[in-house]
């Protein structure tokens, strides 16, 4: 193709063959096209961002996560005031905020600094940001390829499966779970399996069962969807061409079957992310999630929500950073999908 | 098709009884019971308050009676004393004829643990109401913004509207509520003061909720309304209305909008059924009394009965609505293969 094109141009010109325009594969041709899109790399730096961040947490905040200072229990530096009229500075008339600069966003009522919790609660939804999707790509793909390559009865068996475990309003399935797991694995005899996986969960500050909890209800979405690309690819021509080769099923599966799928379920499991750090945040919101005193955004805007009419401050950043995430997710999500699959942008 | 739906509802049965057999043993295989207390009761009490809710019965037993109040109508004699283990939602007056005050009733939910004058009847019928009607405002907000701005995108794709609209669309999936709520509440409730921040009852008391829970609904609306738009607006049967005269504005309203909408109208009832029982966030953000904030306490306090009520009421919510979305398009569409 290379060479067509260079002898198409004549003699006169010298066409610069390098070996990359050869390799122009969809994966570069996507990368190009998400290069360009302003609003996806943006997401992408502030996820970039988040998670140096995150990694970084210890040197970063300036104070320990549960550090108490009881005597700055809700206090806030002066700007937070401004911004938020009613919170009145003492001293003024019916003023009741300590002032305290050495707080960048505040205290919480605990007289934790709220700027440390932030930075440290973005580690527990970039976690969770990972491992939903590595629990749906593992299981969900698996279960998807299974069930759309092999048809009949394993494909029924699997998919009515997926279909039962649908009907679930997802929520209340990981409410009922983590109910298991905090309640009932929690109580059980030292020795037994459960106690050290519950162990472990301590130690990890209950991140364990979020992750698990997520995780199991995170696959089935991505089976459904592995499936129906799976379906539509098998009976295409090229399939039938490697076949025809003498391909084993794994060769099919994994060369020619699961690159060309690829695509939709990048796309799928970005614009998925930000459900999972929903659901985080929703978990810890109602007390379910992490343990205290790790801090995770949705526990600190629940105990920010109870005194919001006297601390905004204590609910609103801690909301403004879950937003700044969930919006950098979806926006990079759409940009896959715009750079992956242009036609779903309808630029003809 | 009356076999079609038949077997669409006889599917949406069996999947309820598993998504109830599986809850009950998940809750059952949690060690303790619903009267385990840090500082434990006494031996005695939990005996007795075991035996009156027959929670000492080998599970399969308790099961089979659970859901045998539920499925399984029955024909009572006389005055019947008001009882929280013997409420049925549905009490039909039978005919003198057939006996002495004779009535069919049918599914009992059973007793709450947590209160002993309420049965899970009692809460459905306070809440049920309530979660209903946050739900319809909720979606009437989804629908007021989604629909307008996808076919604004749709109509005017790739200028400015499109990517203005496609923004606000990105914008409102990014918010949930757990970050629209406490935003709202402290605009509009603590610093402007024009609205009640939290509470339920006054008309004023619906617009923070249901925008909150309807905003980030519109989103996902306005989406589905641009794909399927511009999926119909490329259709043969468009070239023709365009080719036959017919002036852009009678194409798009006659043709392509009546035809773009079915997609969407088919994921409202879905919808619909999640904003019904999705919205204990905003339930517990502004205090109001709806089914969420039962499901949520009865986890913390082990109450069987209400757990599986509303995961099962929940449960039949959602999967009705599929079934009906299943149905109406089988019916829209006879292409839809009946299998």
């Amino acid at each position: 193709m290379a060479v067509a094109e260079n002898q198409s141009l004549g003699g006169g010109s010298i066409v610069k063959l390098d070996h990359e325009a050869k390799g122009e594969s969809l994966w570069l041709d996507s990368w190009k096209r998400l290069r360009r899109n302003r609003a996806a790399l943006f997401g992408a730096v502030v996820i970039i961002l988040n998670i140096v961040i995150a990694i970084f947490a210890p040197v970063i905040a300036p104070k320990p996560y549960d550090l108490q200072v009881l005597a700055d229990n809700n206090a806030a530096p002066m700007w937070v005031t401004k911004i938020f009229p009613t919170m009145v500075p003492r001293g003024e008339e019916g003023g009741y905020i300590t002032i305290s600069d050495q707080y960048l966003l505040g205290a919480d009522g605990l007289g934790r600094d709220l700027f440390s919790r932030i930075i440290y609660g973005g580690q527990v939804s970039l976690m969770v940001a990972f491992i939903g999707p590595l629990f749906a790509m593992v299981v969900g793909m698996s279960v998807g390829l299974a069930a759309g390559y092999s048809k009949g009865w394993v494909d029924n068996l699997l998919m009515r499966f997926v279909d039962i475990m649908y009907a679930f309003p997802t929520l209340l399935l990981v409410i009922l779970l983590m109910a298991f797991f905090r309640f009932g694995v929690g109580s059980l005899e030292p020795g037994t399996l459960g106690y050290s996986i519950n162990q472990f969960d301590r130690g990890t500050g209950g991140l364990l069962f979020v992750f698990i909890g997520i995780g199991i209800t995170s696959w089935m979405n991505m089976a459904r969807l592995v499936r129906g690309q799976v379906l539509s690819v098998r009976e295409k021509e090229y399939i039938e061409a490697a076949r025809s080769l003498g391909t084993g099923t794994r060769g099919i599966v994994f060369r020619h079957i699961l690159p060309n799928i690829l695509g939709p379920i990048i796309v799928a499991e970005t614009l998925a992310i930000p459900t999972y750090i929903s659901y985080e945040a929703f978990l810890s919101f109602i007390g379910l999630g992490v343990n205290p005193p790790r801090p995770s955004w949705g526990g600190m805007i629940s105990e920010g929500a109870r005194g919001i009419a006297s601390y905004p401050n204590q609910a609103i950043f801690p909301a403004l950073a879950l937003f700044l995430m969930m919006f950098a997710f979806n926006f990079l999500g759409d940009g896959l999908r715009d750079a992956l699959d242009p036609r779903m942008r309808g630029v003809d | 098709m009356a076999q079609f739906v038949f077997r669409r509802l006889l599917g949406l049965f069996a999947v309820l009884f598993i998504v109830s057999i599986i809850t009950f043993m998940l809750m059952h295989a949690i060690p303790g019971g619903p009267f385990s207390r840090e500082k434990p009761l006494p031996e005695a009490t939990v005996a007795i308050l075991n035996e009156k809710y027959n929670l000492d019965a080998p599970v399969l037993e308790q099961y089979l009676d659970y859901v045998g109040d539920i499925v399984v109508p029955r024909v009572t004699y006389g005055r019947i004393p008001p009882s929280v283990s013997e409420d049925f939602l549905i009490n039909i007056p039978l005919p003198a004829f057939m006996g002495d005050q004779a009535a069919l009733r049918w599914i009992n939910f059973g007793p709450t643990y947590g209160s002993r004058n309420r049965s899970v009847n009692d809460i459905f019928r306070d809440s049920l109401p309530i979660s209903f009607q946050l739900g319809s405002a909720a979606m009437a907000i989804a629908m007021a913004i989604g629909i307008p701005l996808g076919t604004i995108s749709a109509l005017r794709r790739n200028t400015i509207y499109d990517y203005a609209g496609m923004g606000v669309a990105v914008f409102g999936v990014s918010l949930p509520v757990i970050i629209t709520a406490p935003i709202l509440q402290y605009l509009f409730g603590v610093q402007m003061k024009i609205l009640p921040p939290t509470g339920w009852g006054e008309i004023e008391h619906f617009v923070l909720p249901s925008f909150a829970l309807g905003f980030v609904n519109s989103a996902l609306i306005a989406r589905l309304t641009r794909a399927s738009l511009l999926q119909v607006l490329n259709e043969d049967y468009i070239r023709t209305a365009r080719a036959k005269g017919l002036s852009e504005r009678m194409v798009v309203i006659r043709h392509a909008i009546k035809n773009g909408m079915i997609p969407v109208v088919t994921i409202l009832g879905p919808l619909f059924a999640v904003l019904v029982t999705g919205s204990f966030v905003v339930e517990t953000f502004f205090g109001i009394p709806g089914l969420g904030r039962y499901f949520v306490t009865s986890i913390r306090g082990r109450d069987y009965p209400v757990i599986m009520g509303t995961i099962l009421l929940f449960a039949g919510v959602v999967s009705l609505a599929n079934t009906l979305v299943d149905i109406v398009y089988a019916w829209l569409d006879p292409r839809i293969r009946f299998d």
